[in-house]
Parts: C-alpha cells; sequence; structure tokens
C-alpha cells in the first residue's frame, strides 16, 4: 500500500507548463525557485511516503470513533498530525504575517497533491482549516486575527467550515441556524449543522467552526447570512483554551468512504446557545464563503488527481507481479509455460494507459490554473491580474468537477486491474473508489460545478474567457512540429490530428451555449455537464500537446539528460499520444451531445418510472 | 565545540540500482540521489548533541560534483549550521576512492579543527567502510565505530558499538573519529522553515589542489557486474539423499 509522490512529473509541470520561472519573478515570491522547490518536493515526498500513507489502510478500517460527544481518531492520526504541524507543512501558503511560508500555490498545490494522495482522509482536516484561515484573513477584524490565526496556521488548532444544514445542502440560502445579538458584543448560535468535516476530533486542544447563521432581523434568502467563529473552547486573555463552548458533536456519520475522516453532526446552543463573533459585516456572509470556494474547490479537483495517482500506483505494481496467461501471439516453447505478467496483455496496458494519461492531463491542467492564480493574485501589472484572474475562475469548475469525475473512473479501473482480487477489501484497490466516491459531491456537486461554468462563468461574459482559451489551444496547434527524429514526428502529428478537432468541438459547444443561455436555458444546462467534461478532456488534451512538444524539442536538441532524462520525455511523448487516441476522440461526440442533449427534459414527470 | 559530519551523495536506496551496459559502473544518469542513510545518522547524532548543548556548530562536508551541493542543503535543511564542498569534475567524482577522501578530509579537519567527526558507518553505494578509519589514522586520533550510543562528557566520548557478539561500550579522547551504526537514531524529517533557511546557510566550495590532496585512484576497478541470478531449487527425495548432496555436491558438510 505504500506511495511514491510522482516528483519528477510535477517538476516537469511545474518548470514547463505551469510557469514556475514565471511564478518565482513575482512580488512577493523573491525565496522561490527551482531548487527550492525541489527541496519541498521531495522533504513533503518522504513525509508523505513515510508518515501519511501508511496510515490509510488502517484509518479506512478503524475509521474514526464517536462517544458520548467525543470523537476519538484513527490510531497513529494523533501523532501524525503533530509531526505534520511540527514539521511546518500547515503553513506552507499562509501569510507569513501570521506565521506562514507565504509560498504560492505552484508550490503548495503539487505538496497539496501528495497528502491527498497518501491519506484523503487526513489531508482533509488541514484542507477545511486552511479554508477557515483564509476566511478569517480575508474578512475577519485584526482582534479575531490576533486571537486565532498565529494558532491556526502553526497548527495547534484547526478549524472548520460549517454550512450545510438538514434543509441546506446545495441551496445555502435556506440556513436555518440563528445568531442573537448578546449585550457584549458576542452572539448567541443555536440550531444545528450536519457534514462537518473533523467538526470534532482528539488532535489539537482547541477546535475553531466557521459557522453560516442568520440575525433575527436579517433578510430572507442568500442575502441574510452571516458569518461568525465559534470556537469550541473559548480562549482565554493569554490565548489558551478556556470555558468549554456550548457546541456538542452529537453523532458522526457512516459513510461510504474516507472513514477516518469524521463527518460530524454539531449541534449548537443545546444549553442556552453558544457563543460566536461575528466575522466582517452583518448579511454577508455568503459572500465571504464564494471568495474561499475558489480555493477549496481546487483543492477537491486535486483530490481527484491524487486518488487516481494512488490508485495507478497499486495497479501497476500488481499488473507487473500478476502472472497469468500467455502473451498474446507470442508461441511458448515449453509447454503450460510461457505465462506472463498481465502487464503484457494489451488490454491491461490500455487501462494503465488510460489511468496515466489522464491523471498526467489532470496534474497538468490543475498547476498551469495553480499557476495562473498566482499571477494573477501577486502580478504588478493590473491587465495581466485580470485576465489570469479570468482563466482561473474559468477553470475552477472544470479542474473540481472533471478532475473529481475522472478520479472515480481511474479509481474504477484500478479495481479492474486486480480483476476478482479488486473487489476485496483487503487488497486495497476498493478502499480508492469508496474514497474518491465523495469528491464529486462535496464543495458543489458536479452538477453544480458544470451549471457555475456555463452560467457564472461562460455565459456572462459571452465566451470571452473560453474563446481566448480556445485562442491559446489553436496556438499550439499551430506550432511547428518538424523533429530531427522521425519517430516523433510521428508521434507529434498523430497527438495534432486528434487534438485539431477536439479543439474544434470544443468552440462548437461554447459558442452553442454562449449563443443559447439566455433563450433555451432549460436545455442548455442539461448539456452542462457533457460540456464541462468536453472542456476538462480537451483541456488536459492540450497540456498534454504541450508536453510532447516540449519533450520532443528536449530531445531532439540533445538536452535531455540535463533533464529528466530521454525515458522520461519519450514516455511523456507516448502517453499524451494515448490521450489523443483513446480519449480525445470522444470529444466531438460530447459536443454533440451538448447540442442536442434536450431529450432529458421530454418526459413528464410521471412518466419516469 | 565543532562537529564535522562528512556526507556523501549516493543512489537514493529506494532505486533498483543498474550496471552500465559497458560494466564500467553503475548507472547514476537520471537516478534519483540522496544523502547516504548512515551519514543522515551522523547529521542528527550531531544535530541532537548541539541541541542538548553539548556542541555549539555542526559543519557538514561533502566531496563531489556541484550536485552534491543538493546533499548538503538538505543536511542544512535538519539543522547543520553551514557546508564545504569539495568540488571536482565528474571525472574526478567517479575515480574518488576512500582514502582520497580520507586524505581530503584530514585538511578540512586540520583547517576547522573540529573536537569530532561523525562519519556514517559505510556508504551504501561502494559499501567500503573504509574513510572514518582511515582517517582516524591520517589524524593519530582515536577512532569508534559502529556507534549505537554515544555519550559526551568533558574531553572523552563514552560510545556503545554493535560488534558481533553484542554491544561493546568503549570510552574515546576527544577529538575523535566516531562512525555510526542503524541504531544510533532516527533521523528526524527536515521542517518547511528549515528548508527555506537552509537556502540562506553559508555554503563555500574548496577544490583538491587547494587542499593539495591529489585525488586519482590508486585501485583500478576491472568490472562491475550484477550479482548472478538465484537458480530455483530442487526437491529432494529424502533425508539420506539430502545429506549426500550436501556432502558431494555443495561439499559443506
Amino acid at each position: 500500500m505504500s506511495y511514491r509522490a510522482p516528483v519528477s512529473d510535477m517538476q516537469f509541470v511545474m518548470k514547463e507548463l505551469a510557469g514556475l520561472d514565471e511564478v518565482a519573478a513575482l512580488p512577493g515570491c523573491e525565496d522561490v525557485s527551482a531548487d527550492l522547490a525541489d527541496a519541498i518536493l521531495e522533504e513533503a515526498a518522504k513525509f508523505a511516503g513515510s508518515v501519511l500513507a501508511p496510515l490509510n489502510w488502517t484509518g479506512d478500517q478503524q475509521g474514526a470513533r464517536w462517544h458520548e460527544g467525543e470523537v476519538t481518531t484513527a490510531e497513529g492520526w494523533k501523532s501524525a498530525y503533530q509531526q505534520f504541524a511540527e514539521s511546518g507543512w500547515t503553513a506552507l501558503a499562509c501569510n507569513p504575517e501570521h506565521g506562514g511560508q507565504g509560498l504560492p500555490r505552484i508550490l503548495s498545490a503539487p505538496v497539496g497533491e501528495m497528502w491527498k494522495s497518501a491519506n484523503l482522509a487526513f489531508s482533509l482536516c488541514p484542507m477545511l482549516t486552511m479554508g477557515a484561515i483564509e476566511a478569517l484573513e480575508l474578512c475577519g477584524s485584526d482582534e479575531l486575527k490576533a486571537i486565532y490565526l498565529d494558532k491556526m496556521v502553526s497548527g495547534e488548532w484547526t478549524g472548520t467550515m460549517n454550512l450545510t444544514e438538514p434543509n441546506a445542502g446545495s441551496d445555502l440560502a435556506s440556513v436555518r441556524t440563528k445568531a442573537e445579538p448578546h449585550a457584549d458584543g458576542s452572539y448567541r448560535i443555536t440550531g444545528q449543522k450536519i457534514f462537518i468535516t473533523y467538526g470534532e476530533h482528539d488532535l489539537t486542544p482547541n477546535i475553531i467552526h466557521l459557522v453560516l447563521a442568520r440575525l433575527p432581523d436579517a433578510p430572507e434568502g442568500v442575502k441574510g447570512i452571516s458569518l461568525f467563529v465559534v470556537p469550541k473552547f473559548l480562549p482565554n486573555a493569554d490565548g489558551t483554551p478556556g470555558t468549554r463552548n456550548d457546541v456538542r458533536c452529537v453523532s458522526i456519520e457512516h459513510k461510504l468512504g474516507i472513514h477516518a475522516s469524521p463527518t460530524c453532526v454539531l449541534a449548537f446552543g443545546d444549553q442556552g446557545g453558544a457563543t460566536g463573533y461575528l466575522v466582517g459585516e452583518a448579511n454577508r456572509g455568503l459572500e465571504y464563503m464564494f471568495i474561499m470556494m475558489n480555493a477549496a474547490r481546487f483543492a477537491v479537483g486535486q483530490e481527484g488527481i491524487a486518488i487516481a495517482e494512488r490508485a495507478y500506483q497499486k495497479a501497476l505494481s500488481y499488473a507487473r507481479e500478476r502472472i497469468q496467461g500467455a502473451e498474446a501471439g507470442v508461441k511458448s516453447s515449453n509447454p503450460g509455460g510461457g505465462k506472463v505478467a498481465i502487464i503484457r496483455h494489451p488490454d491491461v496496458r490500455r487501462m494503465l494507459m488510460v489511468m496515466k494519461s489522464q491523471i498526467e492531463a489532470m496534474r497538468a491542467v490543475a498547476l498551469v490554473v495553480a499557476g495562473a492564480g498566482d499571477i494573477a493574485q501577486r502580478h504588478p501589472d493590473e491587465k495581466t491580474r485580470q485576465s489570469k484572474q479570468a482563466f482561473f475562475d474559468l477553470m475552477i469548475p472544470v479542474v473540481k468537477g472533471w478532475s473529481t469525475e475522472t478520479g472515480i473512473e481511474v479509481a474504477s479501473l484500478g479495481v479492474q486491474v486486480h480483476g476478482g482480487m479488486g473487489y476485496i477489501e483487503e487488497t486495497g484497490a476498493a478502499q480508492y473508489l469508496r474514497d474518491a466516491r465523495i469528491t464529486t459531491i462535496y464543495e458543489g456537486t458536479t452538477g453544480i460545478q458544470a451549471n457555475d461554468l456555463i452560467g457564472r462563468k461562460l455565459a456572462r461574459e459571452q465566451g470571452v474567457t473560453l474563446m481566448a482559451v480556445i485562442g491559446e489551444m489553436q496556438a499550439v496547434l499551430a506550432q511547428p512540429q518538424q523533429q530531427s527524429q522521425a519517430q516523433q514526428n510521428n508521434n507529434l502529428q498523430a497527438i495534432h490530428a486528434q487534438l485539431q478537432p477536439a479543439v474544434a468541438a470544443l468552440a462548437k459547444a461554447g459558442e452553442y451555449i454562449a449563443r443559447n443561455y439566455a433563450t433555451d436555458l432549460k436545455n442548455v444546462l442539461v448539456g452542462a455537464v457533457p460540456f464541462l467534461r468536453l472542456f476538462g478532456m480537451v483541456a488536459g488534451g492540450w497540456q498534454l500537446a504541450r508536453a510532447a512538444l516540449v519533450s520532443a524539442n528536449r530531445l531532439a536538441s540533445g538536452e535531455a539528460e540535463a533533464g529528466l532524462g530521454a525515458k522520461f520525455y519519450e514516455a511523456k511523448i507516448v502517453t499524451a499520444r494515448f490521450y489523443a487516441e483513446h480519449i480525445l476522440t470522444a470529444a466531438p461526440g460530447l459536443a454533440a451531445t451538448v447540442q442536442m442533449g434536450g431529450a432529458a427534459l421530454m418526459l413528464t414527470d410521471d412518466q419516469f418510472e | 565545540m565543532k562537529i564535522l559530519v562528512p556526507v556523501k551523495r549516493v543512489i537514493d536506496y529506494n532505486v533498483k540500482v543498474r550496471v552500465k551496459a559497458d560494466g564500467s559502473n553503475v548507472e547514476t544518469a537520471n537516478v534519483k540521489m540522496s544523502m547516504n542513510p548512515f551519514d543522515e545518522i551522523a547529521v542528527e547524532e550531531a544535530i541532537r548533541l548541539r541541541e542538548a548543548g553539548k556542541a555549539s556548530e555542526v559543519v557538514v562536508v561533502s566531496c563531489g560534483v556541484t550536485a552534491c551541493q543538493e546533499t548538503l542543503r538538505s543536511a542544512m535543511a535538519m539543522g547543520a549550521d553551514r557546508a564545504l564542498l569539495v568540488e571536482m569534475d565528474a571525472s574526478q567524482a567517479e575515480g574518488l576512492q576512500p582514502l582520497a577522501v580520507a586524505k581530503l578530509l584530514k585538511v578540512v579537519v586540520d583547517q576547522e579543527q573540529p573536537q569530532l567527526v561523525i562519519c556514517g558507518k559505510q556508504a551504501i553505494d561502494g559499501d567500503a567502510n573504509q574513510v572514518g578509519q582511515m582517517l582516524a589514522a591520517l589524524l593519530g586520533w582515536p577512532q569508534a565505530t559502529f556507534a549505537s550510543k554515544v555519550v559526551l562528557s568533558e574531553g572523552s566520548a563514552q560510545v556503545t558499538r554493535e560488534v558481533d557478539g553484542g554491544l561493546e561500550t568503549v570510552e574515546v579522547k576527544l577529538p575523535a573519529v566516531m562512525t555510526t551504526d542503524l541504531r544510533l537514531n532516527e533521523p528526524r524529517f527536515a521542517t518547511l522553515p528549515n528548508i527555506m533557511k537552509a537556502k540562506k546557510k553559508p555554503l563555500d566550495t574548496l577544490t583538491p589542489a587547494g587542499l593539495g590532496v591529489d585525488v586519482a585512484p590508486r585501485l583500478r576497478v576491472l568490472n562491475i557486474a550484477e550479482p548472478p541470478v538465484r537458480k530455483a531449487g530442487i526437491k529432494v527425495a529424502d533425508v539420506a539423499d539430502l545429506v549426500s548432496r550436501l556432502k558431494n555436491e555443495a561439499k559443506v558438510i
């Protein structure tokens, strides 16, 4: 069940595709360099592989346990968390003013992928804490920041996000938790929140809940929701945890996967009201949540990539070991012998390539988006910031929706490669499939992502940013591909042949949506998820084509050995070709579906039987 | 008190080592390299001694190509204070043998004047297990090899050694050379702040010529080959058959 972080691929994508040098030149990134990136990736890989990964299976089997309001995490969790915090990993991307290292997304993203691959259930705790840190940082008063931020950045305390209620899932406008003002300026919070990740645990002496609730005079709907900090223990004047607050974990959920991550039902105010403090201005809570939504959705998108990577590593190692059957087309002189490892069978290889090529495509897209996010945030020129921000915003639902849907597909193939053994829990392949299943649901389902993509992101601006992205894809198609090596020419041409119609299909589907969104909303919405899938698929093909071009140049110029080695670059090109010929070929079909999907609406409700 | 820790850049212990086609050496191009694990234990021990107030400075030194800087940075990310690289070109580094390393370290010790040198007992590539001993001899210092426990006191060190029969405890006067065994400690993970700080710690470069040491190889490598593949076993018919084969074929009884 071991995990080895794909450091070389991450380095390749960061340096060659995602613009590490460009990010390193940004203000505030003075410490960033290829050397530092290498050192951080190596050390994170070591930590992920030797501390977090070995706990993944035991965590799944034991799960988190609830007893009378207390949650006990699985064996080894507490000491791993302590090591994680002491090593400074919680602070990687945080503001230096509060003890963070202030490193850019292009570095925090690959490191984050490692935590998620090594142990998805564990990684949720620091991820949610990060969300709470960002909320406080962006919207909290100086007083709240002073009390909470240093301790959350250092990992001494963790944070949670309390949004969902039994009647307020995807529709947060229905939040009913109440906040009553108190004479001392604080608020009394009462209500029930569900699905609170790490809402209660034994890892740290305090837990800081960020809670959406309504003030008594708040308007109905989304414009009447405010954000509050509700600590499990109210901090004393010296910062130590003091009085126990009136928030209790009344149960934890029994789930399909991520068993070691406690998913809590939290009751606020059963004994009169939990003390909370308003974050930012009243009635702007949901708006604040949306500011952080991009980061959270990106992180969950990476979970899809991470779990796919872990499933792939396991399937690959099994395919190399499992001896079964003779090689197709090879006659053995040895009767009854000539058995080979299943990796020699064409269909098993195909499955491994479907896994590998999509993982590399998704990782490339995610890190390119992360790099764009850094430029959007830090570049001195406003126009550059704006155009990168538009790209970043457009791509977030794609990274989230496409990477998680594909992550499940890859984890499922991981089971398939194992044959019957994959269906047996002890083999471990099934855990990845179970764990992956939540990723298309939380932080906004794939349907929500797709609606966000075509409505808020695409139709609202008439597809301007999408067309700019398509322009960049066409620029890659227009790049000269003549290489000195005939074999690589052949591969590059094959990639070109499939990418061209795929990009055209994306453009056509995009135009259709921009044109019809206002007039034919329901029919367009039926095609939202197919369009999101199409977009992700073509974006992946675009990045792999870039990767193939870079690799071919490295090989042709004889620089391969100074980089990652000829084997790496050759494999990259073949992987891109496989993706073009086995994955991208579906793009025109998806584009057709987007444009004529309306039949889903034609049955009356009672005809569904 | 200053502690000097020599560290070597070797093929990572997770990597399956392959022999070059011409049998001249093992393949190192585009192979993941890291710090020799025994040297990591040595760095850890030195840092622990400094943290316990028994030492004031930990200096790490490596002999080899420019890329050894990464190894030195890793040691500084663990907590070493500064680093020295005795830099040489790839062909010199490839032919670098234990005696030459010991001679280079001897000059470095003369310049740095540490009270204690902690080496890994051997490097996992060549497995020579010679540098620490040779260095002690060149310096005329006492040596305590294969340490599994170290207790420093004023002017001396008590070292528990792992020997064939069990454990042996010796006391050496300082300055001394010590080499680490596997069970001495468990090296820490570098923390993120220390990885960032390591970039700014001083790393000075020396050369064999500058140190006045001729690093030309004294031993000639004739051939490097993979170990023979283990052959399948056989079943014997009975005990008599086994004894007869052990006697006549294996000739072990």
